[in-house]
């Protein structure tokens, strides 16, 4: 079993270490994990169960706790997957810095209408929903998709695209479509998914991001 | 410019998530003896977020203090954060603010630069504000500290108190949520470049422009969300309005990352202790924990929340969108019911009409 000691350590410090030793887990196992304060108990336990392992605590003395980390085999695989993820995403932040961005989105998918490329009609329709349809598969995900001019046509009510972009924005995927082209094709209140952005927010958007994908 | 200070490395806690639980407050307030004066239009009996002392049949002076430990680790950033947070409490009554004093403690040991683009960065936002920055105090101290004393006039008929919510008011939140959980994040370095970027334009952004789209309109109440988190806020004023109100969950903006990271256990300890001080009157119903602690998380420099009568709505939130605030404006909720007994606080997901 492994000791995470956290005794003294302020959040976030413990959920820090906590995080480390899960990563470092190469299989099954536990961890138990000696914090100091009721703060620490709660968010050590929910970074536990978000990484798929069980968290149990106890009250060993008056400002000694400890919670003991079960991690199942399932849950040892999706840590070490999760962990690579981290590295992954660690190694393009550096990889960017180096090219002089400091403030990178990584990729971010601008959509201007509700149709893919020039043709008909139809089946630029029947393009567009299978587009959105094939980034919900991408191993990575983009960031942010925004949506302007006819593509705000996509993210209201009765757009064949909803449950798709739905499923994005449940995986963090930010969401954000152009409140003037909202106002211009009078569908404001329709708006189900995401949030509304404005010129500003979207200059910036394009601005920093490593990749823009352009349907 | 030494670029390997990092502010927040001084602070066990930072911005608004470092002050003292509101149970603690309350229990050391009640002992301090209760001071009257017929000027006096807001004391401090109502938990409010200034004092509004009467001048003249149409000038009041509203009179607030507010400064923090670093939130952030760039000097200038933690004193545009600093400084649009104690500019906030005036916003917040209603009131424009007119007089900004310093309120100073830094390290001997540091780098004088360092303080001075502390200063530049406060400074800067006194500016933006229309208001003067007119010297102040500074000592000695371990611990960085950075705030403001404000004074600001109102007119004594259109100041903007914390209660007075009536059934059927919308309440509209006018930045998003989760500046406690993000900066943990941050300190943690799980946070992602554009949550980071987020929580700082939130921060740094004042609630001038909000406010002043607010004057045409019919405000019942109003407050700032800050340490006691929107939970925190709207249960004093749910008690000192003998309202019921109801918070929509999913119809709340927060920061990007902040449920993921609320998720991985990044939550400062001052949501748990807005939990535990609002857990009297609270209903979370079978929301999930997640919710419960992002409403909990305290906010540093955090928006402006109206309770406006349900007809005024609408035309509220088109001003809000009109006035370019550069944050997110959500409905957080509505006041179910006024005058009863027993305030409450009731979470529920209701992804339903305004």
């Amino acid at each position: 079993m492994i000791t995470v000691d956290a005794m003294g350590d302020v959040c976030p410090i413990p959920v820090v270490k906590t995080k480390k030793a899960l990563g470092e887990m190469t299989g099954a196992g536990e961890i138990e994990v000696l914090v100091d304060n009721e703060t620490a108990v709660k968010n050590v336990t929910k970074m536990a169960k978000s990484s798929g392992a069980s968290a149990q605590s106890e009250q060993l003395g008056e400002k000694k706790y400890r919670i003991l980390i079960t991690v199942g085999e399932e849950a040892a695989e999706n840590a070490g997957k999760s962990n690579s993820g981290a590295k992954n995403r660690q190694s393009a932040q550096e990889s960017t810095a180096e090219a002089g961005c400091r403030t990178c989105l990584g990729t971010v998918v601008a959509v201007s209408s509700d149709r893919m490329g020039d043709g008909s009609d139809e089946l630029g329709h029947i393009l567009m929903k299978s587009f959105i349809f094939a980034v919900t598969q991408l191993d990575d995900l983009p960031d942010k998709m925004i949506f302007y001019n006819g593509g705000a046509k996509l993210t209201v009510e009765g757009s064949e695209c909803l449950e798709d972009l739905k499923t994005l924005a449940d995986q963090g995927v930010e969401i954000m479509t152009c409140g003037t082209c909202l106002d211009y094709y009078g569908i404001k209140d329709k708006l189900a998914v995401g949030g509304v952005t404005n010129m500003y927010s979207i200059v910036e958007t394009l601005q920093s991001a490593v990749n823009v994908i352009r349907p | 410019m030494q670029e390997e200070i990092r502010l927040t490395k001084f602070a066990k806690h930072g911005g608004c998530a470092a002050k003292i639980g509101p149970d603690t407050l309350s229990r050391v307030l009640d002992r301090l003896p209760k001071f009257s004066d017929p000027g006096l239009l807001v004391g401090f009996e109502t938990s409010d977020d200034a004092a509004v002392y009467r001048i003249t049949d149409d000038t009041a002076v509203i009179q607030t203090l507010d400064f923090f430990t670093p939130v952030v680790d760039d000097p200038y950033t933690f004193g545009q954060v600093a400084a649009a947070n104690a500019l906030s409490d005036v916003y917040a009554m209603g009131g424009e603010p007119k007089i900004a004093l310093n309120i100073v403690c830094f390290p001997g040991e540091l780098d004088p630069d360092v303080l001075g683009e502390i200063l530049r960065g406060g400074a800067d936002k006194v500016r933006e504000a229309g208001a003067v920055l007119v010297g102040g105090h500074s000592i000695q101290d371990d611990v960085p500290k950075y705030g403001l004393s404000v004074t600001g006039l109102v007119h004594p008929d259109y100041i903007y108190k914390n209660f007075g919510c009536r059934k059927g008011d919308v309440l509209i939140l006018t930045k998003q949520l989760g500046s406690g959980i993000v900066n943990t994040a941050v300190k943690a370095e799980m946070a992602s470049r554009e949550s980071e970027r987020e929580v700082i334009r939130v921060m740094t952004t004042l609630n001038r422009k909000a406010k002043e789209a607010a004057g045409k309109f019919t405000v019942h109440a109003c407050t700032d969300v800050t340490g006691f988190g929107l939970l925190g806020h709207c249960s004093e004023m749910a008690s000192a309005s003998r309202a019921a109100i109801e918070i929509y969950v999913d119809q709340i903006a927060f920061m990007q990352g902040a449920k993921e990271y609320a998720e991985m256990g990044l939550i400062p300890g001052g949501a748990y202790r807005n939990q535990k001080h609002a857990g009297r009157i609270l209903d979370a119903g079978d929301v999930e924990e997640v919710y419960v602690d992002l409403v909990s998380d305290p906010q540093t420099s955090g928006g402006l929340l109206f309770a406006v009568p349900e007809d005024e709505a609408g035309d509220f939130l088109n001003a809000l969108e009109r006035a370019e605030l550069g944050t997110k404006v959500s409905v957080v909720g509505k006041v179910t019911d006024s005058g009863v007994d027993d305030p409450v606080i009731r979470l529920c997901k209701k992804a339903g009409k305004l």
